[in-house]
């Protein structure tokens, strides 16, 4: 069963995207997106777990029998979470101090788990490490996203403390939206979080229906 | 159908190949990864003990004491030509999302040096207000004591004490102030423990 580029490359970033679609790992998207920044580092790690992930078992997938398949690949995406922890915290300890608490998090998010058993196990090695990268940058622009909306509504920032997260070099990335103070608390807020996210799960939504497309909770059956 | 110890042994393998790709992780990380909490005591303890008043590095004198809790403390000494002339040792408060972590510098006379929160889960944009880099409130208790103020007016304004609470938030800055009133009169008692030089 051969996935065309194109089609992996679509799913992840927007007919199968990890939130906004399968509705998968929505416990680091509600704790993470208090902040466009914060979305952004949480995505970014979240990625790199998952293209990490799939590549591996894309590779053994002729070795591991049907009946330890789930412990095996909780096995994997729990080795690469404390991996991409251990080296962080050595040699990206300002990144760290930002993301540190939430790395563990990553375990918990079944969209790595759900990619795995989706694709990586019925798919070859290259096509699954694709899978994992755009399934991650998807996961990676909603979380931004939700974050950016949270954040501009919330605090009136959009961007904030970008430098902690991507050196000093995209300080410019910080910017005031609404004057301080004038925040509305609620949207970064954990009711905010679910605001937000239904409320951008709409819009999406409404592209797809203006768009022609049918609408389906895409790839939610196959877990 | 494949016979059940095929699984173990493919679960066992894999279980075997992570371990010893986490452990040679572990083993080439764990230097550096100490190094770097050392430098953020450092840090922390940079912003409570002012660079002038020393010339030892307070985060390697440090000596164990037990708190009122029951609870091992590390109390860093800053100390110049063989005398110490500050301390500091972490405290901790009760606030809205939990306990509030704060990093307090006293000098010898019990003179609040500087009070920095190092960790805490407060609500943004509210109980936040503590840390240093939101807003400056947390400064205000440079250079307090005990005496000053007296102790009935160690206590956020609602409770008539003397120091600010913000506007929708008085259980964090009460569970800070109390924690630093605690923590002075944790030196009072134990100065002459903490100052004398072994």
């Amino acid at each position: 069963m051969a996935t065309s580029y194109g089609r992996i490359i679509k799913d992840g970033l927007w007919d199968s995207n990890g939130v906004f679609a399968m509705l998968l790992g929505m416990c680091p998207t509600m704790a993470m997106t208090t902040s466009a920044t914060n979305g952004l580092g949480m995505g970014l790690a979240t990625a790199v777990v998952m293209a990490a992930s799939n590549l591996l078992v894309a590779m053994f997938r002729g070795y591991i029998t049907q009946e330890v398949r789930i412990p095996v690949y909780i096995l994997i995406v729990a080795a690469m979470v404390t991996l991409v922890d251990l080296t962080m915290n050595a040699w990206m300890h300002e990144l760290y101090k930002v993301l540190g608490l939430f790395i563990p998090l990553i375990v918990s998010n079944c969209l790595p788990l759900a990619r795995l058993e989706a694709f990586a196990a019925k798919e070859p090695v290259i096509p699954s490490l694709l899978d994992g990268i755009f399934m991650g940058i998807g996961f990676t622009l909603s979380l931004t996203v939700i974050g950016a909306c949270r954040e501009i509504v919330g605090s009136g920032t959009l961007f904030a403390d970008a430098h902690l997260l991507l050196g000093p070099a995209f300080s410019f990335m910080e910017t005031r939206v609404f004057p301080q103070g004038t925040g509305v608390l609620l949207a970064i807020l954990p009711p905010g979080g679910f605001l937000a996210a239904g409320l951008l799960l709409v819009c999406k939504r409404m592209i797809d229906v203006a768009s022609g497309k049918e609408i389906q909770m895409a790839g939610a059956h196959s877990v | 159908m494949k016979p059940s110890w095929i699984h173990a042994l493919i679960l066992g393998v894999f279980c075997l190949g992570f371990g010893v790709v986490l452990a040679y992780t572990n083993y080439f990380t764990k230097d550096e990864v100490k190094l770097r909490a050392v430098e953020d005591m450092q840090n922390s303890l940079s912003q409570v003990i002012p660079p002038g008043i020393h010339d030892n590095s307070p985060v390697k004198d440090a000596i164990v004491m037990t708190n009122d809790e029951g609870k091992e403390i590390k109390v860093y000494r800053a100390t110049k030509d063989g005398k110490v002339t500050g301390v500091a040792y972490e405290i901790v408060g009760n606030g809205y999302g939990g306990e509030v972590h704060l990093m307090l510098g006293v000098d010898t006379e019990g003179k609040v040096l500087g009070v920095r929160a190092t960790a805490h889960k407060e609500t943004p944009g509210l109980g936040d207000k503590i840390d240093a880099a939101k807003t400056d409130w947390i400064t205000k208790f440079t250079g307090l004591s005990l005496g000053n103020p007296i102790k009935d007016k160690w206590k956020v304004k609602k409770d008539g004490g003397q120091f600010d609470q913000f506007s929708g938030a008085t259980i964090t800055p009460r569970g800070v102030v109390g924690a630093i009133r605690k923590g002075l009169e944790f030196f009072a008692e134990h100065k002459a423990q903490m100052v004398e030089i072994h």
